[in-house]
């Protein structure tokens, strides 16, 4: 540790930590450029000069590891003219295009200038011209004339992904970024460069344009695309619906989570979210009869569903669940299971494709809750219930989310399970093949519509917020699932999903202790699977819903 | 006259040849460098007041005796043969005409610091010392003075000033862009490829070879009480006799411009830069400085490289300012914002100074300008450029004004 003196306020510090770290710490804000503090120390920027006593001028803070008994003082006159001085420099030959550039409202020359700069602009002369509009990959575009050269981008490539794509070309201020010969940026995190890149130069191809930043309003949230569980931010556009086409998520955005995904997340993730605002989104309940399609009132599909509960023998009912649910919504189906005695549940449909996966962040699982599913008795493959289908086994069939035929499941198999079912019904967000097949339709809201909690390959519950509205008359799964029970005369106590979350935690061991304030922003490791070290050693799913029923 | 020590072989035509090294005497400091310990070597190079004669005078055993003693892996010497500070001439002619007097200085300096390995760095332009160097190195290892413990890598370079800059040299040799690399830590302690390693001009391992044989004190004796020895003088411009000239340390700038045959064109001196182009210009009334690191120091210059830039009153000092200010535009590479971003815009304002189309606030955001920008950056190379910058428009304002409209 070292004890230190930042502005007047002391504050101790692990050994190494260098003066930007150290000073916030203390609260006191360093500007700076290049240095981040997920990439190796560049110096270039000359921003963060800070004032260390008894050293004859100021001193950049991001190369300077904090001693024992250093004064610091980052508002000196002296750091102050500085300050000034390197804003001017880091302008003079920007072009000032902010009206026309993406990274307005969230741009640090802006937001530095109006903070350390306010000088009157001296330069007269003709300032340098570089390449404009440059794509530099499929979702990276450049202006290097708004570049200021900090090298984030670079040092992402070279130490985050090791691919190496980008470098520094020419000198001086003809200095611009720029692809390797015969490169692409297309490594599978190469949009995270848009995110460290603190001006406009680097911007998202898919966002840009779309709609300035300032109407954005932000939800903390999990990715839903792997199982990782990388941390984000879904910012939407609620408020200038005429922008975008009407596309109300504008854009994910990683967040900061030391014990999952550090600063970064993957371009899989980062774009998966096209599906929440897509035309195949299912608004209302709907029924199918001989091939036409009817929308109904919610009413009548709850009926259907609980018709069949009510009527039907359990053996003769199935569930296949979804990996893709919350904890909440699994935890809620569990009750409903239970309750009625069913006990063809599976929640694992193969995939025809191995997913892809990395030794950084990419999981091969392309669900944000598996573990969740299975801890809450949904672990088992699909393939016994259809199995159990297909035998005319079971009068009805409830399936949550999954395209049953972009799956390993052989479409024949899958047709003759389903003819050999009187009814079918689907909850989802988004048609596909099984809901053109169910005799039901559910809608069920998109991640982004509603909150709740995943459990991640690692054993981390981590929250999701609600970041709009559901689309049409689309209801969380568990809600779904809590409108049948309610028509069967049960209860499931809960108006919003911490209250079904309590229950959980009471009723399943593997999640004894947690809270959604305890959860916070960041999640927190299953007891049982944290105390284990490895996925899946929460108790046994059978063990884990008993105490519930 | 004064004792000729760096450049005692250049008249003989031989004088690169193994032959004729050793019929002058030549390897006699590296068998008795042998016998003595490294540390004791180091300790004689200290008392012989060797600086640094790349540019920045540093003292030469000091920096041999920063590598850490309790390093296990490989220590490396680098020879800074990439002379390129604009008016210096002198490590070429080490090169070609005596590149074995820089290889023995190379093994002791070697032995010294316990290293088996060097690197000579040679500037890209530099064909003939090149090539010159070369077959020195294969005479040296065909003689069994190299390849004995001690292995050299001549390495060129591909033409950026940048690269003179020692740990600019060192990522070039690397393989990467040749920008100079953030301090700490420096080289002696984590330098080439990571390991400690000593930088050294190519003049200043020259000096090293007669210190071993001739003693510490005779070296010392040659210079003032902070320098010793005799350096190399690159005077050119407006002299007469444009050369090289070895000269102790002590010596007068005028006495240095009377040696090479006194001012040319209209014989009438305005100005000269006395230490490369790096260096704070002195107008004529200032040359009675000695031409030590020191001696500089205190005249408000530097004696850098020791490239001397004589300039009669034809001379235009707003020309001469703007080829330094495109030089340190164009050289300048961009890794820090305000040596990269003020280099060129001071360029540009003294371009149009002299094209007639200056501003009369022009030479006073000059001077702010690069006040501002001084000592903010990872290396020297922006302070060298403040250096003339200022200078020139400090003491020869009135020529500045004269060339604007309405000044």
């Amino acid at each position: 540790m070292a004890k230190l003196t930042v502005n007047g306020k002391e504050v101790e510090v692990p050994a190494g930590t260098n003066l930007i770290e150290a000073a916030r710490a203390a609260g006191v804000e360093v500007p700076h450029y290049c240095y981040h503090p997920g990439l190796s120390i560049a110096g270039q920027c000359r921003l963060c000069m800070v004032d260390i006593e008894k050293t004859p001028r100021p001193t950049i803070a991001c190369n300077t590891v904090a001693a024992d008994g250093m004064v610091v003082n980052t508002e000196t006159d002296r750091v102050r003219e500085t300050r000034k001085s390197i804003m001017e420099f880091h302008l003079i030959n920007h072009p000032l295009d902010c009206p026309v550039c993406d990274q307005a409202g969230e741009c640090w020359l802006q937001i530095y200038y109006m903070k350390h700069g306010l000088y009157d602009p001296r330069m007269k002369d003709e300032k340098v011209h570089k390449p404009k509009a440059v794509p530099l990959g499929p979702h990276v575009i450049l202006d290097a004339e708004r570049c200021i050269l900090c090298s984030r981008c670079v040092r992402f490539c070279d130490e985050i992904t090791a691919t190496g794509e980008l470098g520094i070309f020419e000198r001086g201020d003809h200095s611009e970024i720029g692809l390797f010969p015969g490169r692409e940026l297309d490594n599978k995190y190469s949009a995270n460069v848009v995110d460290i890149c603190p001006v406009g130069a680097l911007t998202d191809r898919d966002f840009r344009f779309q709609v300035r930043v300032w109407y954005l309003d932000t939800a903390k949230s999990i990715c839903p695309g792997c199982a990782r569980g990388c941390n984000i931010e879904v910012h939407v556009n609620r408020r200038r619906p005429h922008h975008a086409e009407g596309r109300r998520v504008a854009r994910l955005k990683p967040r900061f989570n030391a014990e999952v995904n550090k600063w970064w997340i993957c371009d899989a993730g980062r774009y998966g979210f096209g599906f929440v605002d897509a035309p195949d989104r299912l608004l209302t309940p709907a029924q199918r009869e001989g091939g036409s399609s009817t929308d109904v009132t919610w009413e009548l599909g709850i009926a259907a569903v609980a018709g069949a509960l009510r009527r039907l023998p359990p053996e003769q009912l199935g569930v296949i669940a979804s990996p893709k649910m919350a904890n909440e919504d699994l935890f809620a189906l569990r009750r409903l299971l239970d309750l009625h005695g069913i006990s063809q549940a599976a929640g694992r449909v193969p995939t025809r494709v191995p997913g892809d996966e990395d030794d950084f962040l990419i999981r091969a699982d392309k669900n944000p809750n598996s573990l969740g599913a299975e801890l809450m008795g949904f672990g088992g493959d699909a393939r016994t219930v259809l199995e159990a289908a297909r035998a005319r086994r079971l009068k009805f069939l409830w399936v949550f989310g999954h395209d049953l035929l972009a799956s390993a499941l052989s479409e024949r198999d899958v047709l003759e399970a389903f003819r050999a079912v009187e009814t079918v019904v689907f909850t989802g967000s988004n048609a596909n093949w099984t809901s053109a097949h169910a005799h039901w339709v559910l809608p069920a809201a998109a991640w982004a519509e509603r909150e709740g909690t995943y459990t991640n390959f690692e054993g981390r519950v981590q929250r999701f917020r609600t970041a709009i509205e559901p689309l049409g008359q689309a209801l969380a799964e568990w809600e779904i699932v809590g409108r049948v029970m309610a028509s069967l005369g049960q209860t499931l106590s809960a108006t919003r999903a911490e209250h079904l979350f309590r229950q959980l935690v009471e009723a399943v061991p593997a999640f004894a202790g947690l809270s959604y304030p305890l959860l916070g922003d960041t999640g927190s490791p299953l007891a049982a699977a944290g105390a284990a070290g490895r996925p899946g050693a929460g108790a046994p799913p059978s063990e884990a819903t008993s105490s519930s029923c | 006259m004064a004792e000729i020590v760096l450049m005692r072989n250049f008249s003989n035509p031989e004088s690169h040849t193994l032959d004729a090294y050793r019929a002058s005497g030549g390897y006699a400091a590296w068998d008795r460098a042998r016998a003595i310990e490294p540390a004791a070597i180091t300790e004689e190079v200290k008392k012989a007041n060797l600086r640094g004669l790349g540019g920045a005078g540093f003292p030469t055993g000091t920096k041999w005796s920063f590598i850490p003693k309790t390093h296990t892996g490989p220590v490396y010497l680098v020879v800074n043969a990439d002379e390129g500070e604009p008016g210096t001439f002198k490590d070429r002619y080490l090169l070609e005409r005596d590149p074995h007097a820089l290889i023995e200085g190379m093994l002791i300096a070697a032995r010294a610091i316990r290293c088996t390995k060097g690197f000579v760095y040679i500037r890209g332009e530099y064909v003939e010392p090149w090539r010159r160097f070369s077959a020195a190195v294969k005479e040296a290892y065909d003689a069994g003075l190299l390849g004995q413990g001690f292995d050299v890598v001549v390495h060129r370079g591909a033409g950026a000033y940048i690269c003179g800059e020692e740990t600019g040299l060192l990522s070039s040799l690397e393989g990467k862009k040749g920008w100079p690399k953030i301090k700490p830590p420096f080289p002696a302690i984590k330098g080439a490829f990571g390991q400690p390693t000593i930088v050294n001009n190519v003049e200043t391992l020259c000096c090293v070879p007669p210190i071993v044989t001739r003693g510490a004190e005779w070296f010392a004796g040659l210079g003032t009480k902070t320098q010793g020895g005799t350096r190399m003088y690159s005077v050119s411009g407006r002299v007469k006799k444009p050369a090289v000239y070895e000269a102790p340390v002590s010596i007068t700038l005028r006495r240095l411009i009377e040696t090479a045959g006194g001012v040319s064109g209209t014989g009438r001196l305005k100005a000269v830069v006395p230490g490369g182009g790096s260096a704070a210009i002195l107008s004529a009334d200032e040359i009675d400085v000695t031409m030590d690191v020191d001696g500089l120091k205190a005249a408000g210059s530097m004696i850098g490289s020791a490239g001397v830039v004589v300039m009669d009153e034809s001379v235009s000092i707003p020309e001469a300012l703007m080829v330094l200010a495109r030089f340190y535009a164009h050289e300048s590479c961009g890794q820090c914002t305000p040596c990269r971003e003020s280099t060129g815009w001071i360029y540009k304002m003294v371009h149009r100074i002299v094209d007639g189309r200056g501003h009369k606030e022009d030479l006073d955001t000059i001077l702010d300008v690069a006040k501002r920008g001084a000592g903010t950056t990872i290396c020297a190379f922006y302070d060298g450029a403040v250096g003339p910058y200022i200078s020139y428009i400090e003491k020869f304002r009135s020529e500045f004004e004269a060339l604007i409209p309405h000044g």
